[in-house]
């Protein structure tokens, strides 16, 4: 068995019971890094010596017998727009391109706690503002299945990591969908847990009231293991809540006899066909456990882009006013005063994409406008809420595709930005909600990743990844089920 | 999701409007320059022109939500509708200052070091 190919489950069975060494493992999933990344590309920076170096203590726990965390020794991929002491951390941006946090991101510091080894940093679109990785300011990053299509994004990078074995698992941030959509991209699993239930001190913002930071892992089990591991309150993140984090992993076996899903028929028109036979498929799987399957209706969801569309650039460019100059990053100092110094440097240190969002951001909030865009957004948001809490009165999950297709080919998108902004179209809805959403590979479609969306209560994680587990167990081999 | 099939047509606002429909969402090349300017973002003349035409797009399919009477809906202050999150206003350590200018493009006496901000 080829150490980088195991799941955390079966890499933390064989480190407890010392059948391999953390530094066994890092070293397989860095030969597994020097290997792939050349075509795969999912890193930005990689951390070998660091790695070996946490690995090393991770064995001395292991050995003492004081490990207390499954996570401890394997290792993981960190999406580079988490703030990792002493280690560059860029958001793919020219910005940012020789940024050294000089402290470590909430969810860093637990993982460093419970002893997981960080390969590097992986790419990104810019600031998280994309849907393919191509906005990243550095290069592509190339999906692991077809290195002439994109991985999705905004967190691709991470996502092609876990799919290439360059990690166990890995951590990336959802906003708008960017770790659902680089999971059913790339064929992996990718959970957005409920707002407020995973602290984001140390991500580096982008919209405020939508990010949150969500695992990639290469199975169910995996992924609510790696979410016990970063939830939590924290107080230096006025925004995560004091709720108790139960153990994930629990429930996942319990039946999903009697268990109401909901099919909303508003994510089903513009499928492709393929995909929308797998996404059928996975419903079945449910049926045959023993769910209740009724198709519903979320009358606003067509709404939830263009509502996405004003507040997180609106957001974006209040978070990406600190992109001065003055403090860190890069600074041009070629002009005259001091505002030339804010213009050029935000000229030419934010990447295309970003100036977009910025600039439509400041115009939906400037004077005159802020009424007619962020305002109504914001009640509009309220009605797309309001839309997902009479459905969890009569359902307890709802299931949609991730994504209307399979991964795009690189370059097919990029000169037209609002068909980028359309691959949200499935996902978008949750942010704004802020309810929980995971994607779960169900099959592959022309030989490509179909992931299939599972949206939760708020905080009820725990009956999304049951019903997750239900599917996967179902579908046994998902590579093996083909459209 | 009839909307979504109206936005597949979009392609471009030149091309909607020689269809007839009307391009009231297009921005003018001084709205672009305003909002630059609010921004702090330098823009080169073909950066204006470009981001004109795209962002009139996206503000086109923005309008969407001209269809929504939310006339007796309150604004979404926050998702999980959490209100104000306290603590003890207890003194700690922050960072060290040459943790946080270590990182800085220019510094002096320990402070940030910026060019001039105004004349004389």
């Amino acid at each position: 068995m080829e150490l980088s190919c195991l799941t955390l489950g079966e890499a933390s069975s064989m480190l407890s019971k010392r059948e391999a060494t953390s530094v066994e493992l890092t070293t397989a999933v860095l030969d597994q890094v020097a290997k792939r990344d050349d075509v795969v590309r999912a890193y930005v920076t990689v951390c070998a010596d660091e790695a070996l170096a946490q690995a090393r203590e991770a064995d001395a726990k292991l050995s003492a017998g004081t490990a207390d965390s499954p996570l401890c020794g394997v290792p993981m991929a960190l999406k580079d727009n988490l703030c990792t002491k002493g280690t560059r951390t860029t958001c793919s941006s020219a910005m940012l391109k020789d940024y050294v946090p000089p402290y470590d991101a909430t969810v860093v510091r637990k993982l460093r706690e419970a002893g997981a080894v960080f390969v590097g940093k992986t790419n990104l679109d810019e600031f998280a503002m994309g849907s393919s990785t191509e906005n990243s300011a550095f290069f592509t990053t190339t999906n692991p299945w077809d290195s002439k299509r994109v991985p999705g994004g905004s967190s691709g990078g991470s996502a092609a990591a876990v799919a290439a074995h360059e990690a166990v698992f890995g951590l990336g941030s959802d906003t708008g969908g960017s770790v659902r959509l680089p999971a059913s991209f790339c064929g992996v699993v990718g959970l957005k847990p409920t707002y407020g239930r995973v602290s984001r001190f140390g991500l580096i913002a982008f919209g405020s009231s939508l990010d949150q930071i969500g695992p990639f892992a290469k199975n169910v089990t995996d992924c609510a293991t790696v979410l016990g591991a970063i939830a939590g309150k924290d107080e230096m993140d006025s925004t995560s809540v004091a709720l108790d984090v139960p153990d994930f992993t629990a429930g996942l076996k319990s039946s999903v006899r009697g268990l109401r899903v909901g099919l909303p028929s508003e994510y089903l028109g513009g499928v492709d066909e393929k995909v929308l036979a797998l996404i059928r498929n996975a419903v079945q799987m449910l049926v045959e456990a023993g769910a209740v399957v009724e198709e519903t209706s979320l009358p606003h969801t067509k709404y939830a882009l263009p509502v996405y569309y004003i507040i997180a650039p609106a957001e974006a460019s209040a978070n990406l006013a600190r992109y001065d100059g003055v403090k860190y990053g890069f600074s041009d100092r070629q002009g005259d005063d001091i505002w030339e110094m804010f213009s050029r440097t935000r000229g030419n240190g934010f990447g295309p994409e970003v100036k977009r969002r910025i600039m439509l951001g400041t115009y939906a909030l400037s004077s005159g406008y802020y009424d007619a865009y962020y305002l109504k957004a914001q009640k509009a948001r309220q009605l797309i809420k309001e839309d997902f809490v009479q459905a969890f009165d009569k359902f307890d999950v709802l299931i949609t595709p991730t994504s209307p297709t399979v991964a795009f080919g690189i370059g097919e998108k990029t000169s037209d930005p609002l068909s980028m902004y359309l691959s949200d179209v499935a996902t978008v809805t949750v942010n704004a909600a802020g309810i929980p959403g995971i994607s779960v590979p169900c099959g592959l479609a022309d030989g490509m990743p179909v992931g299939v969306q599972l949206l939760g209560n708020y905080f009820d994680e725990a009956t999304v990844l049951r019903a997750s587990y239900a599917i996967e167990q179902s579908l046994g081999d998902w590579t093996k089920v083909t459209r | 999701m009839a909307g979504r099939r109206s936005i597949l047509c979009l392609r471009s606002l030149e091309r909607r409007t020689s269809r007839g429909v009307v391009a009231g969402m297009s921005l003018t090349r001084e709205e672009v320059l305003h909002v630059a300017e609010l921004a702090k973002l330098g823009l080169t003349a073909e950066e204006v022109e470009s981001y004109r035409g795209q962002l009139g797009v996206v503000l086109e399919h923005i309008a969407l939500l001209n269809e929504l009477d939310t006339s007796q809906v309150a604004a979404m202050a926050h998702v999980t509708g959490q209100e104000n999150v306290w603590r003890e206003d207890t003194i700690r350590p922050s960072l060290p200052v040459s943790d946080v200018l270590a990182a800085a493009p220019a510094e002096e006496s320990d402070s940030f070091r910026v060019p001039v901000v105004l004349e004389g």
